[in-house]
């Protein structure tokens, strides 16, 4: 085995079973599940899967997706850069209630973040009576929908930025603040780019968690076909009311885009980034910067 | 001797945050209204979509006191959900525990062509929606099945859809301990003349204990809220193969609102109970949080 030199004494006779065992299992789990959807749901021809997904109901599930992602993805991170920044730049008595709070959609059922919005915005909730009298529908409705995938996917920005905050420090942050720039100023020239990494996947991932939500979705949503069906639901309904191939075509958008996501975040995120975590500013105690490193300091 | 770099850091940040405020003071009118209003925007938001709906669903789950409570629990669908979902949870996060075990040793020592493919076929079932998890199982495991497997409206069906939303926690808990775990151990019990196994036994799995334990404990609580995935395969058949998610669902379907914030209720704290038990486990053996 040419990478450690020696051969060793587990995996040598080992090897095989397990390299055929968790294959195998990953193959009859993950791989050929996933691929027979794309069978299936180009089994009757393109033609078939196109006209699926280009009827009416589908298109309007398509668009409504589209909607919750376009509205629900920036107030996750705009909260999201918030939040990090909030905790890792400050220290005040109930942090870690705040750091809970955040990570709380990630442990709970779908099913019951659907429930506990219909029980603050429903029509029987706590502010139900409130909202109707205004004429504000929530419940049953794009609001409701929007709050529903922006709450389970809360976490995911606030996970990816708030380490890389962490380490970086503040000491670039302060910098620029002793030499004159602004909060926005900072914030932009100097945060902003160190984060920006971390950042672009803790948005991916959560426009994917928006795009894929389901459970809490179906609670909150009626379920009212070319009204308040997501693309999620739409596969549901093809499935239940046996339209399979409306199905099909929609779970290969879907998956699409879940591959999409993979090659964005999946490919270089294990790999140890140390290049983007290393401050481009040191302290004078620092071993000497090299000559690149210099010039950001004095242009600022 | 020079003092050391994280002290002198400190005392630079500290002498770098005096000037920043001394030399700043007519901005600082716009940074404390900055301190308010950003912190303030920010526990609004998580107030609207996280604490009033937890406190709602506390509250509605006791609005008629403990007895009401306790009869929509232990009412008898309830109770057969809420033990289908633990078991199969548990059921799961053992099997997927060893499956992990072997597909991340796999990933961090063997070595072949196209296992960058496999390791990032892991992260598949985090990344795509569960209702097409739940889709994609079906078609090959449900009524329809090119294998002739019909595990649909059963308990099996479950088992699967459980095992394949949990499966990146069960590999990817271990994978990081594995690739640190120091080899010269192995080898010099090896050399001293212990078997694989016993190796495997005494000094691998030791090491990697309480990364499993980790894993299994968030696929558990993933595993016992899950609901997109099971719904299509289970068929959802009350006593039989109904999961808590799916009676929680029919509940709130039904309007019957209290008794699904009761169930919620329990299923939020054995989530929260599990997360609890993983974060101590963690900061005890110093576990990287890698999921």
């Amino acid at each position: 085995m040419g990478r450690y030199g020696t051969e060793h004494a587990v995996t040598g006779r080992w090897r095989w079973p397990l390299r055929i065992a968790a294959l195998t299992y990953l193959g009859f789990l993950v791989v050929i599940p996933v691929g027979s959807v794309f069978y299936r749901a180009f089994q009757h021809g393109f033609g078939a899967a196109w006209t699926a997904i280009s009827s009416p109901d589908a298109v309007h599930a398509l668009w409504l997706t589209f909607l919750v992602v376009l509205i629900a993805v920036p107030l996750d991170t705009v909260f999201g850069v918030g939040v990090a920044l909030i905790l890792s730049r400050h220290r005040f008595p109930g942090a870690w209630l705040l750091d809970a709070f955040v990570d709380l959609p990630l442990a709970v059922s779908p099913v019951v973040v659907g429930i506990a919005l219909v029980l603050v915005y429903g029509k029987s909730g706590w502010w139900g009576n409130w909202l109707a009298a205004r004429g504000i529908h929530v419940i049953f409705s794009l609001p409701g929908i929007v709050m529903a995938s922006a709450t389970v996917a809360l976490p995911y920005v606030v996970r990816e930025v708030l380490p890389v905050l962490q380490e970086i420090g503040t000491d670039q942050e302060q910098a620029a603040t002793t030499l004159g720039a602004s909060p926005f100023t900072t914030f932009r020239r100097i945060t902003l780019p160190s984060i920006r990494r971390s950042l672009a996947y803790g948005v991916t991932l959560t426009t994917a968690r928006v795009i894929g939500e389901f459970g809490a979705v179906a609670v909150v949503s009626g379920l009212v076909a070319g009204k308040t069906q997501t693309l999620t639901l739409f596969i549901q309904d093809g499935v239940e009311n046996l339209n399979l191939v409306a199905a099909y075509a929609g779970a290969v958008v879907l998956a699409l885009v879940a591959l999409a996501v993979l090659a964005v975040v999946g490919a270089d995120r294990r790999e140890p980034t140390t290049e983007r975590r290393k401050p481009r500013w040191r302290s004078p105690s620092d071993p000497s910067p090299s000559d690149s490193e210099v010039p950001l300091l004095s242009t600022t | 001797m020079s003092p050391p770099p994280v002290a002198e850091a400190q005392r630079l940040s500290i002498s770098t945050a005096t000037l920043a405020g001394a030399g700043a003071s007519p901005r600082r009118r716009r940074r404390s209204v900055g301190r308010v209003v950003g912190p303030g925007l920010a526990v609004t938001y998580l107030s609207l979509l996280v604490v009033l709906p937890l406190a709602a669903l506390v509250g509605k789950a006791f609005s008629g006191g403990w007895g009401s409570f306790w009869s929509a629990v232990s009412a008898p669908e309830a109770v057969a959900a809420l033990k289908l979902t633990l078991l199969s949870s548990l059921a799961v996060a053992a099997f997927n525990g060893v499956a992990g075990l072997v597909i991340a040793w796999v990933l961090v020592r063997d070595e072949f062509r196209g296992k960058a493919l496999i390791n990032a076929v892991i992260d598949l079932p985090f990344a795509l929606p569960t209702i097409v998890a739940g889709l994609t199982l079906l078609t090959l495991y449900g009524p329809n099945s090119p294998f002739h497997l019909n595990v649909g409206n059963a308990k099996w069906g479950i088992l699967f859809a459980l095992a394949f939303v949990t499966l990146p926690f069960s590999v990817r808990s271990v994978q990081p301990v594995l690739a640190e775990l120091d080899r010269e151990t192995e080898e010099a019990a090896a050399s001293l003349g212990a078997s694989s196994g016993r190796v495997l036994w005494r000094i691998i799995l030791p090491g990697l204990a309480p990364a499993m334990l980790a894993g299994a404990g968030l696929a558990f609580a993933r595993a016992v809220g899950e609901y997109g995935s099971v719904v299509l395969i289970s068929g959802n058949v009350p006593f039989k193969t109904e999961v808590a998610s799916s009676w929680i669902f029919s509940l709130s379907q039904s309007d019957e609102l209290g008794a699904a914030a009761a169930v919620s209720v329990v299923l939020v704290l054995v989530a929260l109970l599990v997360l609890l038990g993983i974060g101590l486990l963690r900061r005890r053996f110093d576990i990287p949080e890698s999921v």
